[in-house]
């Protein structure tokens, strides 16, 4: 565990750099001792925090300075307040409890946020703690989208489903389903890429989430949303689009690894009560750790003091 | 969902109209809003700040007494702007580089995910039914089956296809290729890369010496619509690494407001060869700055439905202008200012095409000019002679009644019509009573202005 913690500190280590350099900016406490609220918003902002997020963050630590006077200096004080008012939004959504015994995972997203990546790394990551863990390949669209799930399959030495040529996603999943009672077992379901805005796509999603709640206990599945570090504002639209059409349960953030900040779950967090359950930081398969909100945004924000 | 811009520009109009001229102070709120629609957008906060600093200077220096509403002349102003960020100084450089011996070499190079191998199969198609000769090659030896991804594609468009044979690196593919293109028919390759961090220092070492070996007269960045802020970073760093030639944006069929192009723009000047808008290997479009600047700002339809009041406008003050000159204000100078007016009686169409408030709209549609009343009146107009029209005092009962039957009204409808005439002959003398003028000719043309 400690060595994921390391990596996801090294992947955001660049970005709590360029903050903390900001931060600087933020506080010129020698010249002026009041914040500079404008670089701070920037600062925000640059992270892909919307502007509504980042003027409501800013409304609340103005609030929490306003009510501690004699500490409107101490840049140790906001910088912790800040990283509070952040990790408040984060964790409102996260109280959630261990996945079921026998569990269902289904990844869904729009084309290249890293789906199958994330299918292969989570695979590699249930299996060691213990589960008999299936791949299932449900992405009958993209060229070769079941030769990459293959791979990754042999490459974490677990077990795949593929369906028969021309086969729906929905009959896949209707084969594997069919047995799954019979005994304990997580299975990841790999789905093709998809536009929140193709309608044709989005119902094709919607029947096949169907078919697994006809076949199975509600608690056993998981509708997690695979949502891209460097993705802007749109991101938005997706987990809007894809949580109102079946209902997502989680969501996993991969490429955090760069530099992009990933603020976006930020902004995600006001609106939607979905939990952020995995971060993707690299592409191999130990290449992915649970989330957890304090070390997000310690690794976010400089260190107190 | 997101408060569009078209619902913050009714408000924006709304503050500036009746003002008469753009002021630093009413400007500022105005750039404010820009700076949040922008933002939305996932304009890069630099660029956002260059862009709005531009667009001050145009609006404050701007001579707007001829035009209706500042508004309408600031909004042109933050579009052309726009336009003008995104169209690159070179037309030129928006076409591909066709190197002077075969193969003309294209090199993709981006993010994970940004959409490179399907991208380089539509380039592939592209050029293939333009006529060239182009050959795939599969450089990208990291990402899980990303060969045969290419090679499923490749033969689906039916073009050859180099791929590493067992324990070749990416760099010695691309070599091979180059140096076999012409044996195997090909005067172009287009050489599809793995996705990389900016910040992986060996990754973007093997793409720099791909580029240094082969030298390709086109190496393209491949950028996500839907990227957020930090792309100007990625970009800057592949620029300043490989020397890009041109970017391609991806995934432009989803609803992002596609911003991060603006951004690359603005940062790299880097011209933009493609647009890529579905799936399919025919989704690859050229690029056209117009329709991508209204899709950042969100606007659609606000540009088009001030185009179209604007040229109303326009011919309206020259037609008063006209008016002024001639200083008599007969029947036909009548006849086509209702005919002006019918014009604009296509208004319900206009105000569909307003975002917003059904309750307003429908209330701004049943005040909007009345179509029966003014085909009514335009036939009555018609059926006099032009002599009638220019002197209108000719109108006896006699010629009332001919008029009545050849228009199919009663002779009181032509009494009504000269009573309006007269009216609007004084009326025309103070343009600012034109509204007024309307109201009472019945037609409560613009009960409430429009809210744009
Ligand atoms: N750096 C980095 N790359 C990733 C991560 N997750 C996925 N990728 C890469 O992103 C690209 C697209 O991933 P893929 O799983 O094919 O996306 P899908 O289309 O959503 O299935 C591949 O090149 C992956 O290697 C991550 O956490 N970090
Ligand atoms: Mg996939």
């Amino acid at each position: 565990m400690a060595f994921f913690i390391e990596k996801l500190k090294r992947g955001l280590k660049k970005t709590a750099d360029q903050i903390s350099q900001s931060w600087n900016a933020v506080i010129n406490y020698r010249t002026t001792p009041e914040i500079d609220f404008n670089k701070l918003e920037e600062t925000l902002l640059l992270a892909d925090i919307s502007l509504q997020t980042t003027e409501n963050i800013l409304k609340t630590l103005k609030s929490r300075i306003e009510s501690n006077s004699s500490k409107s200096n101490d840049s140790g004080f906001i910088v912790e307040q800040l990283r509070q008012i952040l990790v408040d939004k984060l964790q409102i959504n996260n109280q959630r409890g261990p996945l079921s015994e026998s569990t269902i995972i289904l990844l869904v997203g729009v084309n290249g946020v890293g789906k199958t990546t994330t299918a292969g790394k989570l695979a590699h990551q249930l299996t060691h703690q213990g589960r008999s863990v299936t791949l299932v390949a449900a992405d009958t669209f993209r060229a070769a989208a079941e030769e990459q799930l293959t791979q990754w399959a042999s490459r974490v030495k677990v077990d795949i489903v593929k369906g028969l040529e021309n086969e729906a996603p929905a009959t896949i999943i209707y084969k594997v389903l069919k047995n799954f009672s019979e005994r304990t077992q997580t299975i990841i379901i790999d789905t093709a890429g998809r536009l929140h805005t193709r309608v044709g796509l989005m119902e094709e999603l919607k029947k096949l989430v169907r078919v697994a709640e006809k076949m199975i206990p509600l608690t056993m599945l998981e509708k997690w949303i695979v949502l891209d570090a460097n993705m802007g504002q749109n991101a938005i639209h997706q987990v809007e689009e894809f949580h109102q059409g079946i209902g997502l349960t989680g969501i996993v953030l991969t490429k955090v690894d760069g530099t992009a900040k990933g603020g976006i779950v930020i902004s995600l967090a006001d609106r939607f009560h979905i939990p952020i359950v995995y971060l993707g930081v690299g592409e191999t398969m130990d290449d992915i750790i649970p989330f957890d909100a304090q070390e997000f945004v310690s690794a976010l924000l400089p260190k107190a003091g | 969902m997101f408060e569009s811009i078209t619902e913050k520009l009714q408000g924006i109009f709304k503050n500036l109209r009746g003002q008469g001229k753009l002021t630093e102070q009413n400007i500022e709120e105005t750039l404010k809003q820009i700076r949040a629609s922008l933002l939305e957008a996932d304009v890069h906060l630099e660029a956002i700040q260059k862009f709005l600093e531009k667009i001050k200077q145009k609006s404050l220096g701007k001579e707007v007494a001829l035009s209706l509403t500042p508004g309408q002349v600031f909004i042109k102003i933050v579009q052309s702007e726009l336009i003008n960020i995104l169209t690159p100084k070179d037309k030129t450089s928006t076409r591909l580089k066709f190197a002077p011996a075969p193969p003309t070499l294209i090199l993709l190079a981006g993010l994970q995910g940004s959409g490179k191998t399907t991208t380089a199969a539509k380039l592939a198609y592209y050029y293939k039914k333009d006529g060239r000769k182009p050959g795939l090659v599969a450089a990208d030896l990291i990402r899980p089956a990303a060969i045969e991804q290419l090679e499923v594609l490749a033969s689906q468009i039916q073009v050859p296809i180099f791929k590493p044979a067992a324990g070749e690196k990416a760099i010695e593919v691309c070599i091979r290729a180059v140096k076999s293109a012409l044996e195997s028919n090909c005067n172009m390759l287009i050489l599809d890369t793995a996705g990389r961090l900016h910040v992986d220092e060996s990754m973007m070492s093997e793409i720099t010496s791909i580029a240094q070996r082969v030298k390709p007269s086109n190496i393209l960045f491949v950028a996500d619509a839907m990227a957020g802020q930090d792309i100007v970073r990625v970009v800057t760093t592949f620029h300043n690494k490989l020397h890009l030639t041109g970017t391609i944006l991806t995934k432009a069929d989803s609803d992002a407001r596609g911003g991060a192009i603006l951004s690359i723009t603005s940062t790299t000047e880097l011209p933009i060869l493609f647009v890529g808008t579905s799936e399919k290997m025919d989704g690859l479009e050229p690029f056209y700055p117009d329709r991508i600047a209204s899709r950042i700002l969100g606007m659609g339809d606000i540009l088009t439905l001030i185009e179209k009041i604007e040229k109303n406008n326009e011919k309206q003050q020259l037609d008063k202008l006209k008016l002024a000159q001639a200083k008599s204000f007969n029947l036909n100078h009548f006849l086509d200012q209702l005919r002006q007016l019918k014009k604009m009686g296509s208004l319900q169409d206009m105000i569909s095409m307003l975002p917003g408030d059904v309750q307003m709209k429908n209330q701004i549609a049943q005040n909007a000019p009345n179509e029966k009343k003014f085909n009514q009146l335009e036939a009555i107009l018609l059926s006099m002679t032009p002599q009638e029209r220019q002197f209108p005092q000719l109108l006896d009962g006699s010629r009332k009644k001919r008029i009545a039957q050849g228009s199919g009204t009663r002779p009181e409808d032509i009494n009504i019509l000269l009573k309006q005439y007269d009216l609007m002959k004084k009326m025309m003398k103070n343009e600012n009573h034109a509204e007024k003028l309307l109201r009472q000719m019945g037609m409560n043309a613009f009960p409430k202005r429009p809210p744009f």
